[in-house]
């Protein structure tokens, strides 16, 4: 017994210890009257693992600084006006929450990519419940990771893509969730470069300039349950690997250069049980290689899958393509990709077994679109009875499109 | 004794209520009529979208009544010769008579048109929904076709005696404009693909009266987005008021030219 002694004693050094740690850690509070009036002066003076809390009010205030690791949060959303000057919040310290706060005018630089909050080589983070308006760069992680950026709000009022800035932004992070934000009015909505093993989860990113969310060189990364609306370009990822892309949806972009998604050299990718409704173009695809799509629902799009060019081994299954005016488009006469138990609802053949699956064939391209795909301008012979023609013959006997370019099995019934 | 002005045209007014009143009452114009309601009805029991079920009557609509106008309006010429030659023995202005019955027949066919296609979309709430506008414009487009139509028949069947000759040509015309006008249409934008073919894409639709109305009411329809950059400038040209009565005048041009040939045509014709 007495040999356990020391040990014992040691535990007890240790358990005063972190109880006295817990005790030093002390709760600030910041208001307009108090004897602490400015966010930026309290910082300096807390120590590492504080607590601020900031009290209703407007502080007038830019270039916050957070070097250490604290938990600033917000009382009844307190407004931080940056008035224009510049960076708002620049945390460098890994442990760091902000939590509540009503950000205002980040100051537009041609020069700096000014943010209401950017975190720069920090782990641990956690920015939370904050409502940005009035900004230029939103959020803005800079060589971050495990981190989380949950629940805020980003509402920007973006009318040129040169002078404004993008909603959330990843660069060279990885390992960070990003979570139930609503971003609308900015640049992009959500953009990563070079960011891998992110999570983003039930965001919706709505009204953008240009995307609404955007993928440059960033791979494993998983996005599902977003909706993206209305955006300028709609989504695009762009030259990573090993993406995983589930239960999203992609509505109403509309326009000469829109797209739900735009896919160009992915590789590896999954695309699954999405809804890509009333886009100029659903999916338009571009040297992307092995990826799968399945059972996503085409619902009156213009072009519901666009394919451009080299692109081999992907595969289409039990998908449902409804009344879109083109299902696929094709500029190649090369065909690798696989079209196997899909919903048409262009398919006019029969099922005399009542298997559920069609006996005929289904060719999802039609000559026009080759046309098209050719020659742009010919798109005012749209819906004319000459090109109902010439599709009708193409599809009985094909010439122009590939052979092999066919749903052998098209399902009966839309799949539910 | 020659009839006094006001006299001609209580003549021609009797002519038209008399191919009016003839073709009313005709079994054709019972199927005409009963063809659009059962097709708004269909329509709007399949989808119940006013919007969507626009979109499938403008594929019917360019395609078809140019068609029905064009046969409609020779059969009619050719049917009622005797009762023309009757006509032509009293004292009356040969214009009064052929504008009486090219009118009779246009009118009865819009008539057909406007009702059969109207009571079921009315029925079904046209008046909630903001199609409305798409849907006049159909049918807007839709009588001006039939006029365009019917009296482009009128002048082949008047200048030509033989009857197969006369539908042969009829039918022809039908093609061209419907079918052929857009293959060629399509191999010149192919065949010039180099160069600029926004001013000739525009003027090469707006001489074909089908293509105008297709244009037209595709540009009010949320699927104008994906005439891409094309449709940018189609949309620029016929999206403004002054496009748009423009191109209104381009179908009233196009309806007032084949009236002018058959009274040409009327007044030189020797009987």
């Amino acid at each position: 017994m007495t040999t356990s002694y020391p040990h014992h004693k040691y535990t007890l050094v240790l358990i005063m210890f972190f109880m006295g740690s817990m005790v030093w850690a002390k709760t600030w509070t910041v208001c307009e009257t108090c004897e602490h009036s400015s966010i930026k002066q309290t910082i300096q003076e807390a120590n590492a693992h504080d607590t601020l809390l900031i009290q209703k009010g407007t502080y007038r205030e830019f270039e916050i600084l957070v070097d250490k690791p604290l938990v600033i949060k917000g009382i009844d959303y307190p407004i931080v006006d940056g008035e224009k000057k510049g960076e708002i919040f620049r945390i460098t310290s890994d442990k760091v929450t902000l939590d509540g706060l009503f950000i205002i005018n980040v100051g537009v630089s041609y020069t700096k990519d000014n943010a209401a909050i950017r975190v720069v080589q920090s782990k641990n983070f956690s920015i939370q419940n904050m409502v940005l308006e009035q900004l230029f760069f939103g959020i803005y992680l800079e060589k971050s990771s495990h981190g989380k950026v949950y629940h805020n709000r980003i509402i920007g009022d973006a009318v040129d893509e040169y002078n404004s800035g993008n909603g959330i932004q990843l660069w060279y992070s990885s390992d960070v969730e990003v979570r139930k934000n609503h971003v609308q009015g900015t640049r992009d909505g959500i953009y990563l470069e070079f960011s891998d093993r992110i999570t983003i989860t039930d965001n919706v990113s709505m009204d953008n300039l240009r995307y609404g969310l955007h993928f440059m060189f960033s791979n494993n990364d998983i996005y599902t349950k977003n909706t993206f609306e209305n955006n300028g370009a709609g989504v695009a990822v762009m030259f990573s690997k090993f993406i995983t892309m589930k239960n999203n949806t992609f509505r109403k972009n509309w326009g000469t250069a829109a797209y739900g998604m735009l896919l160009k050299e992915i590789n590896d990718a999954e695309i699954s049980d999405n809804t890509f409704e009333e886009n100029t173009i659903g999916i338009n695809i571009e040297g992307s290689n092995r990826i799968k799509y399945i059972n996503n629902d085409f619902v009156g799009n213009g072009w519901a899958i666009r394919v451009v060019g080299a692109c081999y081994t992907n595969s289409f299954k039990g998908n449902n393509f409804l009344y879109n005016s083109f299902d696929i488009s094709y500029n190649s006469k090369l065909n690798d990709n696989v079209f196997e138990g899909n919903f048409w609802s262009s398919y006019t053949g029969y099922d005399l077994d009542k298997d559920g699956v069609g006996d005929v064939p289904y060719r999802p391209v039609k000559l026009f679109s080759y046309v098209v795909n050719r020659t742009p301008e010919t798109i005012v012979l749209l819906r004319s009875l000459f090109m109902d023609i010439i599709d009708f013959s193409e599809r009985v006997s094909p010439v122009f499109t590939p052979d092999n370019l066919k749903d052998a099995h098209p399902l009966m019934k839309i799949r539910p | 004794m020659p009839l006094r002005p006001l006299q001609q045209q209580e003549v021609m007014l009797k002519i038209l209520k008399y191919s009016f009143y003839d073709l009313i009452r005709s079994r054709w114009s019972y199927i005409y009529f009963l063809f659009y309601l059962a097709l708004g009805f269909v329509l709007l029991f399949l989808n119940n979208d006013v919007s969507k079920a626009v979109i499938t009557l403008m594929n019917v609509i360019i395609v078809l009544i140019p068609l029905i106008g064009t046969i409609f309006g020779v059969m009619y010429y050719y049917n009622s010769r005797e009762f023309t030659e009757l006509l032509l023995a009293q004292p009356v202005k040969r214009s009064s008579i052929f504008m009486g019955q090219y009118f009779g027949v246009a009118g009865s066919l819009t008539l057909s048109l406007v009702l059969g296609l109207g009571i079921p979309f009315l029925l079904y709430g046209l008046m909630r929904s903001n199609a409305i506008f798409d849907f006049s414009l159909l049918l807007v487009t839709g009588a001006f076709l039939t006029l365009i139509f019917v009296g482009l028949s009128f002048v082949i069947a008047i200048s030509n005696e033989n009857k197969i000759k006369g539908f042969g040509y009829a039918v022809l015309l039908w093609l061209f404009l419907a079918v052929v006008y857009d293959g060629l249409f399509l191999m010149s934008l192919i065949m010039f693909e180099e160069y600029p073919l926004d001013t000739f894409s525009l003027v090469a639709t707006a001489l074909n009266p089908i293509d105008l109305s297709r244009i037209l009411i595709l540009l009010k329809l949320d699927i104008s987005a994906l005439l891409g950059y094309t449709g940018a400038i189609f949309k620029k040209f016929f999206g403004t008021d002054l496009g748009f009565l423009v191109s209104l005048a381009i179908l009233l041009i196009w309806t007032v030219l084949p009236i002018l040939g058959l009274r040409y045509k009327a007044r030189r014709k020797d009987f």
